[in-house]
């Protein structure tokens, strides 16, 4: 909410300057996000009144005006605005006087004319007003006197970030009474009055929903002026607040809710049949708003009706039909208090956010409509005459707000806030908040005042006690806890481990969106229809969760290999989700990578060469090895929709299916400008680290034998190695490992040449040429059985 | 005999000219093949001993071994010379432009937000916090109602909330993992629950997903005192420097009193940093715990903001880019 300092001074005399002012505000919980100034005070800038203008003898569009100034004799001042006329009061800059511009006045002659000063325009001094000409200074200005004082130039303007708890806040009133409240002050600003009628005139008022409005104040106002215009004083209080000056009815309406916080509404009286009443909506009702929108009503929502129909939305905007006009001579104000849970949601069900929803979801101080109410009378009839109606006042006493008091116990509050307050200042802050205070035997019992909606509970007085205590007087103190160790250790968390092992392989970490293009996704989903899709997500490319971490990481290595990064390697530590999974928390954390372009940073000694799938297998391989899990783990041959049929491996740890590896599909690469690029992805919540233990270490000698063979090219090699390992006697293999592989020419186009090492070792004697022999030949013959292997000596 | 020994003189001299000429081991060993060999001078000599009278053998066999000596002496020393230039010739031959750099994979980096990340969940370790996690896919019940925001509540709106077709919502805060962990394990309790927070908000200043890390302690005597000294604490430790805090007051549903804390820049402006305050009695009794026994403190802290500020980031967005340029920049 933006209010300038000149209207709070109206209320309260803080005498402070603007930025002491955002200072103690936002320290009583008014945050102040902004603090600007409306132009610059001035020197030598008076009020002028033009006592005669004719026109310039060699110029058209000039005329010379004799300028009241205050002083002895008028001024003659040559001015070119086409709004000049006599009788009318402008800004008028005397010789010597400096405006915002740069300009500096001087006298002068004009084609001719002697000129001493210069009429000036909003803008030229340095007020962001929408208008054309000079700048009209309402008419009860006096000439001479300083239009810095007059405009208010160097206004403060402050905008603050009103919480939703305090309502209250929503209005110069509202700011004010924390002002004072803080710094003792006392509350000043024009006395409450009533108006007296003059017309016997009512309109009658229903209340048959008292629950959602148990007050409605009104009043007819009969024979408003029609050349009436909004006095700049209060159209410039409206613009600095942000709120657009519209017609004087309309003004005053806005201008009573930023004062005392009451929404109003006023009403073409013409335009209304029969006794108005504050109901909730019938199925089927429509109305249109005063903003032209059609909307059509549910039997939930609040509406201000006359005989024919909806009139407005209660509380939030107003109906076309019965709106004031400029013709309105007529008119009927409206100030309710609407219960907030009867109004809460309705505008954003409607896709309405206006000031009196604000206010009223909220809560409105339910005392103020009759305040509001002669407080707008007197506005109106000050600027467009009219005669006055009675007050009408209807009010069902038991819809309003209840009050209960609230137990404020000492003891408690020395626990919660760590620090004691006296018993003296505790009941002197609650009293300056206008609470009723009782004291009790072991505190306070306190009766929050009408415009307080948030003082429900003991803790809410307690950071009522803080607030005006001041947090910053409260000490930091350490406290005695209960702590007992975390449960984290080697087997639970290798996470971080993970991710800083691949840091060290060059991978660097990217950071995406959990949602993702729906098209995308489907390409680099492994099961089809599973995803799960946002219901209003902020734009198609962030559309539905990612069951993968590949589409983000492949978007993010595009981008980079076309900002001309020759290598990428990236990769990501997040969740991914899936539809209609109960286990949604246990749906998990991904560690997956993307690679492409070339193997090896660029450098010196090592040809260049592109990553592939082996590179990237090394580095999964590291990653289980890391996790403890290499031993249990295998890679299966098996397809996936986003890689390369013969290049793609389920990546399978303890018989459990927990990620895929594999270089993305040509056709789907070359779409993404991704050749070549290779993929891996890991469920890491499964990847439970194996405790190490410790076997004795065998003190006889190694003994390496190598078997080298002649195989279809088909064979796995983890299957070569699995059979002859099982052919090895049990407890003497130390390892075993493929060393060589040969394809080409020189064995034929279904062959392929492997050799296989195997470290043999005895824990308790030194292995015989015999022993050696018999498990070389069993390997073999183990090979040459499975797989028609042709062993090579 | 003497002219024995005479030439035995002139031996030496020769041989010792020749060892000096010798300018390679190759040269160094046909000196020695040519005095010591089998066929030498000297061998001939000791060969020929025999046939002198066997009185004067014993003197000339002393001469005889004497020179010997002297050329072996010659020639050895010749010999370590020559081979230790050998060795300076291999070695300058060897030698390598050791300012060409290493060879091999270049270290990657860490996000700079897992960055921070680490480092709040080490400050907070340190401080005998637990780490929670909990499910980014939440239901109402957890980010809203237990959180003391009913349906409808105005601080709804501080919340733009992206939903799923059966009414769950990507959770808007971590503040939920506060509800879950209090109904899992009671108190008292002492966790950090850091993660993925969503808002449907996206411009200069909002990513709609950012992330948070949240704190919660619930025991029989804890304060605002308390809460105090571990923010300041905290931020002490993260930003590694003395700090000024300021406390103001504010609102959030599920604390009260509730603050949100500004620390005091090098430049001398107050930056908001995190939103704290003491956990609401009705959070508590959502969670099944008497208000009157336990009193508690939270706190929630955006982590990408805490990272501009450490590291002069000023642009939100740069970090959902991804941009290899940027990143690199944290290594």
């Amino acid at each position: 909410m933006k209010f300038c300092n000149s209207w709070l001074r109206e209320y309260v005399a803080h005498g402070l300057d603007p930025e002491a002012l955002s200072h103690r505000l936002t320290m009583l919980g008014l945050e102040v996000d902004a603090l600007e100034r409306e132009g610059v005070p001035l020197e030598r800038v008076v009020v002028g009144r033009v006592l005669a203008r004719r026109p310039h003898p060699n110029a058209d569009r000039l005329s010379l005006c004799r300028v009241d100034v205050g002083a002895a004799e008028p001024l003659g001042i040559v001015c070119g605005a086409p709004n000049v006329r006599e009788g009318g009061l402008y800004p008028t800059a005397l010789e010597g006087a400096r405006l915002p511009g740069g300009l500096t006045i001087k006298a002068t002659r004009l084609r001719g004319e002697p000129s001493a000063g210069m009429l000036c325009s909003a803008t030229e001094l340095g007020l962001d007003i929408e208008a054309e000409g000079l700048l009209e200074l309402d008419a009860d200005a006096i000439p001479g006197t300083d239009v810095g004082a007059v405009l208010e130039l160097g206004d403060a303007v402050l905008d603050l970030n009103i919480t939703p708890n305090r309502a209250d806040c929503f209005s110069i009133l509202g700011v004010a009474r924390e002002v004072a409240a803080a710094g003792q002050l006392a509350l000043s600003g024009p006395a409450p009055a009533g108006v007296a009628a003059t017309v016997p005139d009512t309109l009658d008022v229903l209340l048959p929903a008292p629950a959602a409005c148990p007050r409605f104040a009104g009043r007819i106002i009969r024979g408003l002026r029609e050349d009436a215009l909004t006095p700049l004083w209060m159209r410039e209080r409206l613009r600095r607040c942000g709120v657009r000056p519209i017609s004087p009815v309309v003004d005053v309406t806005n201008y009573v809710m930023l004062e005392l916080g009451q929404p109003m509404h006023a009403y073409d009286l013409a335009s209304l049949e029969g006794p108005l009443a504050a109901r909730l909506a019938h199925a089927g009702e429509g109305l249109e708003l005063l903003d032209g929108r059609q909307v059509q009503l549910q039997e939930d929502v609040l509406v201000i009706a006359d005989a024919a129909g909806p009139v407005g939305l209660a509380g939030i905007m107003g109906g076309s039909r019965t709106a004031v006009a400029a013709a309105s001579r007529d008119i009927f104000l409206e100030a309710a208090f609407f219960a907030p849970a009867a109004l809460a949601g309705r505008a954003r069900r409607f896709g309405l956010h206006t000031d009196a929803s604000l206010r009223f979801e909220r809560g409105v101080d339910p005392a103020l409509a009759p305040q509001a109410i002669e407080r707008a009378t007197r506005l109106i009839m000050d600027i467009a005459g009219g005669q006055a109606g009675p007050l009408v006042d209807r009010l069902e006493a038991q819809g309003m707000p209840a009050r209960p008091p609230v137990r404020l116990r000492r003891a408690r509050m020395q626990r919660v806030l760590g620090i004691e307050v006296a018993d003296d200042e505790v009941a002197d802050i609650l009293r300056r908040l206008h609470m009723q205070v009782v004291p009790i035997p072991d505190g306070w019992e306190l009766t929050p005042p009408g415009a307080r909606f948030d003082i429900g509970c003991e803790e809410d007085l307690i950071e009522e006690v803080a607030r005006l205590h001041g947090y910053e007087r409260i000490p930091a103190l350490p406290g005695t806890v209960t702590v007992t160790p975390a449960r984290a250790g080697e087997t639970l968390d290798p996470v971080g481990e993970l991710g800083r092992a691949l840091v060290t392989r060059g991978y660097q970490e990217a950071i995406t969106y959990s949602f993702i293009e729906a098209g995308l996704a489907r390409r680099f989903a492994a099961d089809a229809g599973q995803e799960l899709v946002l219901s209003n997500p902020i734009s198609a490319e962030l559309a539905v969760m990612r069951q993968s971490l590949w589409p983000g990481l492949a978007l993010a290595a595009g981008e980079n290999l076309r900002r001309q990064q020759p290598r990428v390697r990236l990769f990501e530590l997040g969740s991914h989700y899936l539809a209609g999974d109960a286990r949604d928390r246990a749906a998990g954390r991904h560690l997956a990578g993307i690679a492409v372009g070339s193997r090896w940073p660029e450098q010196w000694g090592e040809p260049s060469r592109r990553v592939d799938f082996f590179d990237v297998k090394a580095d999964v391989e590291m990653l289980l090895a890391t996790a403890g899990q290499l031993a249990t783990s295998r890679f299966v041959a098996e397809r996936h929709p986003a890689l390369h049929p013969g290049r793609s491996a389920r990546i399978v740890v303890a018989e459990r299916p927990l990620g895929w590896l594999g270089e993305m599909h040509p056709v789907l690469a070359a779409e993404l400008g991704l050749q070549g690029a290779m993929l891996f992805e890991l469920a890491i919540d499964g990847l439970q680290r194996s405790r190490p233990s410790h076997g004795r270490l065998s003190v006889f000698p190694v003994v390496r034998r190598d078997v080298a063979m002649l195989v279809a090219c088909d064979v796995p090699a983890d299957q070569l190695l699995a059979v002859a390992r099982g052919a090895v006697p049990p407890g003497i293999l130390r390892d075993s490992f493929i060393f060589d592989l040969y394809m080409g020419p020189q064995v034929g186009d279904t062959q392929k040449s492997v050799a296989i090492g195997l470290i043999l070792q005895d824990s308790s004697r030194t292995l015989t040429d015999e022993d050696v022999h018999g498990v070389l030949q069993d390997v073999r013959a183990a090979l040459s059985r499975e797989f028609q292997a042709r062993i090579r000596e | 005999m003497w002219g024995c020994m005479n030439a035995l003189d002139g031996m030496v001299a020769d041989a010792r000219t020749a060892v000096a000429a010798a300018t390679d081991l190759a040269a160094l060993d046909g000196v020695r093949v040519r005095f010591l060999g089998k066929k030498g001078g000297i061998t001939a000599l000791l060969r020929d001993l025999g046939r002198l009278p066997a009185a004067e053998r014993p003197a000339a066999g002393q001469a005889i071994n004497q020179a010997r000596d002297l050329i072996n002496e010659a020639i050895e020393e010749r010999r370590l010379a020559l081979e230790e230039q050998k060795l300076a010739a291999s070695l300058a031959a060897g030698s390598l432009d050791i300012t060409l750099p290493g060879r091999g994979e270049a270290r990657g980096g860490e996000h700079p937000v897992s960055r921070s990340l680490s480092r709040i969940i080490a400050i907070f370790r340190g401080a005998g916090f637990a780490v929670h996690e909990g499910p980014e896919v939440e239901d109402d019940f957890h980010n809203f109602t237990a959180l003391n925001i009913p349906a409808d509540h105005p601080a709804r709106a501080m919340h733009d909330t992206f939903y799923f077709p059966d009414g769950r919502l990507l959770r808007t805060h971590t503040s939920p993992v506060q509800i879950r962990a209090l109904q899992a394990e009671g108190a008292p309790i002492r966790l950090i629950a850091p993660g993925r927070v969503y808002r449907c908000d996206s411009d200069m200043t909002h990513t709609p997903m950012f992330h948070q890390v949240e704190g919660l302690v619930v025991d029989r005597h804890v304060s605002f005192t308390h809460l105090k000294a571990i923010l300041h604490g905290f931020v002490e430790c993260f930003f590694e420097r003395e700090a000024q805090l300021r406390f103001r007051p504010s609102y959030f549903p599920f604390t009260e009193p509730s603050a949100e804390v500004d620390v005091l820049s090098e430049s001398g402006r107050w930056l908001e940093i995190l939103g704290c305050g003491m956990v609401h009695p009705q959070v508590l009794r959502s969670a099944g715990l008497d208000p009157e026994e336990f009193t508690g403190y939270a706190f929630g802290m955006g982590v990408e903001r805490l990272t501009m500020l450490r590291y002069g980031v000023d642009d939100l967005r740069l970090f959902f880019d991804n941009d290899l340029r940027f990143l690199r920049q944290f290594n």
